[in-house]
């Protein structure tokens, strides 16, 4: 049978026995080598098939782990598993082999899914393109000439690609939202402490937050349930369950519409900040609000007015707290080392500027900058209060709507090597950026394309609210078909 | 305020360091990146509390009760020099 691409209809494949594991391994490992111009992979599980094989045999034996049994799922290579390599796009982990296994991926193991491969991304997850990678930038499966977004843009362009149902990614600014709007995928950011940090590479611990993309907000729903909960490992994980989420993962696949339906009727607000810097997806937020509309939900203008200084408070934050965690890597105890340093000083110095990219130093640099003595308050203190200011701006507007709805990104996915600017590259995350600074869940789908490019509307709610996000979106892609596109012929829809 | 950046004295602090043809890009891009920063100075936050985490929880504690380990090989294995499970690094004392 033809491979389907969605979590849920390869779930059922298998459920019913039309697939097997192996065979649903095997045939995305044979596109994954037809299609290796998008360098979605900086490496395979070679134990996959063997690993394929054993779940065939318990599930032929009467016997499942869990909800996700014989899946393969791809994972951005800064979640470790042990035993794999786990770069994080970066030439100073190279060679590093995961001691552990990071909690989110581990509950997907504990649910039988498998590990597909590791997807390239920006090095140490800085970056909206992609082309940071000491591994190579990542192709659009769109249009190859361009970018699939980043930082998790081999995530994003694996699942366009239809190398896999879903594939995880990290969003510290907007690196779920960003790839999956330009490679016509969905992708969740959900509330920051929803899914472990453990054994997920740290860039700026305040803001990175785990999550999934995937063709349809339905297997969002389904991968999230399965991977999010508290971890007593993680000292900024939620305490208390979800509960929605937790009886998801108990649920046959065959229920789970049921499980997304919409009772309520939302009042979804529109941020007249997102829409008043000329965004080319006018017309294609037009048409989602009226799907939304038809629906029965209640669309109003909001305002937020501190929208305008996140990117700079953001790149403040993310830099300082950068500059703080990357100074683990000094050439001992892992990573890369430079050969023949006389002394310890030569050691760390030569070993992190021959293991780091340019974006990385820039970023280190910034943060330097920001944390040193005399420029505290200017920069750090005044972006933290900055982020309370943006954060009361959301808390003012939940008062009055259940959710907000913006474009993803202020453009389409754009040409390789088109923005050299790094400046002009930070303006990327300007509607994906307030929602990571306030902790928001937010998610990013489908809604139209521009000149043959897919569009992504971002959905923002409060705190928690995961739940409204996925069955408003799994309403909307009841009532549409942006997210059925195909990226490359071959791939089913 | 971006006129005090000396990219030397950042690099010292950061245990990194830039080669001469790297160095003049890399204060031009800071010096960029700080401009668009310095928008910060225009919004007024006299008596703003400072926000550090998105969902304002005091770090949590767990019981100190011992847990399961990982053996120290396991981490010493992506060592770039170990010894008697000791890493090694150039001389620091003659």
């Amino acid at each position: 049978m033809a491979v389907p691409t969605t979590v849920r209809a390869q779930l059922e494949a298998l459920n019913r026995g039309a697939l097997s594991s192996v065979e649903l391994c095997q045939a995305l490992l044979e596109r994954t080598g037809s299609l290796e111009h998008l360098n979605v992979f900086i490496s395979l599980n070679d134990r996959l098939l063997d690993q394929a094989a054993a779940a065939d045999e318990a599930r032929a034996g009467g016997s499942t782990l869990g909800q996700l049994h014989g899946l393969p799922l791809a994972h951005k290579d800064i979640f470790m598993s042990e035993g794999l390599r786990t770069t994080c796009g970066s030439r100073m982990l190279q060679d590093f082999i995961a001691p552990y296994t990071a909690t989110a991926l581990q509950r997907f193991a504990d649910a039988g899914a498998l590990v597909l491969g590791k997807c390239n991304m920006d090095e140490f997850a800085m970056g909206s393109s992609n082309e940071n990678s000491f591994f190579g930038s990542v192709a659009n499966p769109w249009d190859a000439d361009r970018v699939p977004g980043g930082s998790s843009g081999g995530s994003a362009a694996c699942v366009a690609a239809g190398l896999a149902a879903a594939a995880t990614g990290t969003d510290t600014g907007g690196s779920i939202r960003q790839p999956a709007a330009f490679c016509g995928v969905s992708g969740i950011k959900p509330t920051y402490g929803r899914v472990s940090r453990y054994g997920m590479v740290a860039f700026a611990s305040s803001l990175d937050q785990g999550g999934v993309m995937a063709r349809t907000a339905a297997d969002l729903a389904l991968l999230l349930a399965n991977m999010q909960g508290f971890d007593p490992q993680d000292s900024t994980s939620i305490e208390t369950p979800d509960l929605w989420l937790e009886n998801l993962k108990t649920l046959p696949i065959e229920t789970l519409d049921e499980a997304l339906t919409l009772d309520a009727k939302l009042t979804v607000g529109l941020p007249q900040e997102y829409f008043d810097s000329g965004s080319i997806g006018a017309r294609a937020m037009d048409d989602i609000r009226t799907v939304i509309e038809v629906q029965g939900h209640r669309v109003q203008d909001v305002s937020l007015p501190n929208t305008g200084i996140a990117i700079p408070a953001y790149y403040v934050i993310a830099g300082a707290e950068a500059s703080t965690n990357l100074s683990r890597y000094d050439g001992v105890r892992f990573g890369h080392r430079a050969n023949d340093a006389k002394d310890l000083e030569t050691l760390y110095r030569r070993s992190r500027s021959e293991g780091f990219g340019t974006e990385v130093k820039r970023r280190i640099l910034t943060g330097t900058y920001a944390l040193s003595v005399g420029y505290y308050e200017a920069y750090y203190l005044k972006a933290q209060q900055l982020r309370r200011l943006i954060s009361d701006d959301f808390k003012r507007a939940f008062a009055d709507v259940d959710v907000l709805l913006t474009p993803t990104t202020p453009t389409t996915a754009f040409e390789r090597g088109a923005v050299s600017n790094p400046v002009t590259m930070y303006q990327q995350d300007v509607f994906t950026v307030p929602a990571s600074l306030a902790g928001l869940p937010a998610l990013s789908l489908p809604c139209g394309f521009k000149d043959g490019l897919p569009l992504g509307a971002q959905l923002i709610g409060p705190h928690y609210a995961e739940r409204s996000l996925l069955c408003l979106a799994h309403q909307i892609q009841s009532h549409s078909d942006w997210h059925e596109a195909v990226a490359i012929a071959g791939v089913p829809a | 305020m971006t006129d005090s950046i000396d990219i030397a004295h950042l690099c010292t602090l950061a245990k990194l360091e830039l080669a001469e043809s790297e160095r003049d890009s890399a204060e031009a891009d800071l010096r960029n990146i700080m401009l668009m920063v310095d928008a910060m100075g225009d919004v007024n936050t006299t008596g703003v509390e400072p926000l550090a985490h998105p969902l304002e929880f005091v770090a949590r504690l767990r019981d100190d009760t011992p847990g399961p380990t990982i053996e120290a090989g396991q981490f010493q294995h992506n060592a770039p020099e170990t010894a008697e499970q000791l890493y090694l690094v150039p001389r620091v004392v003659d």
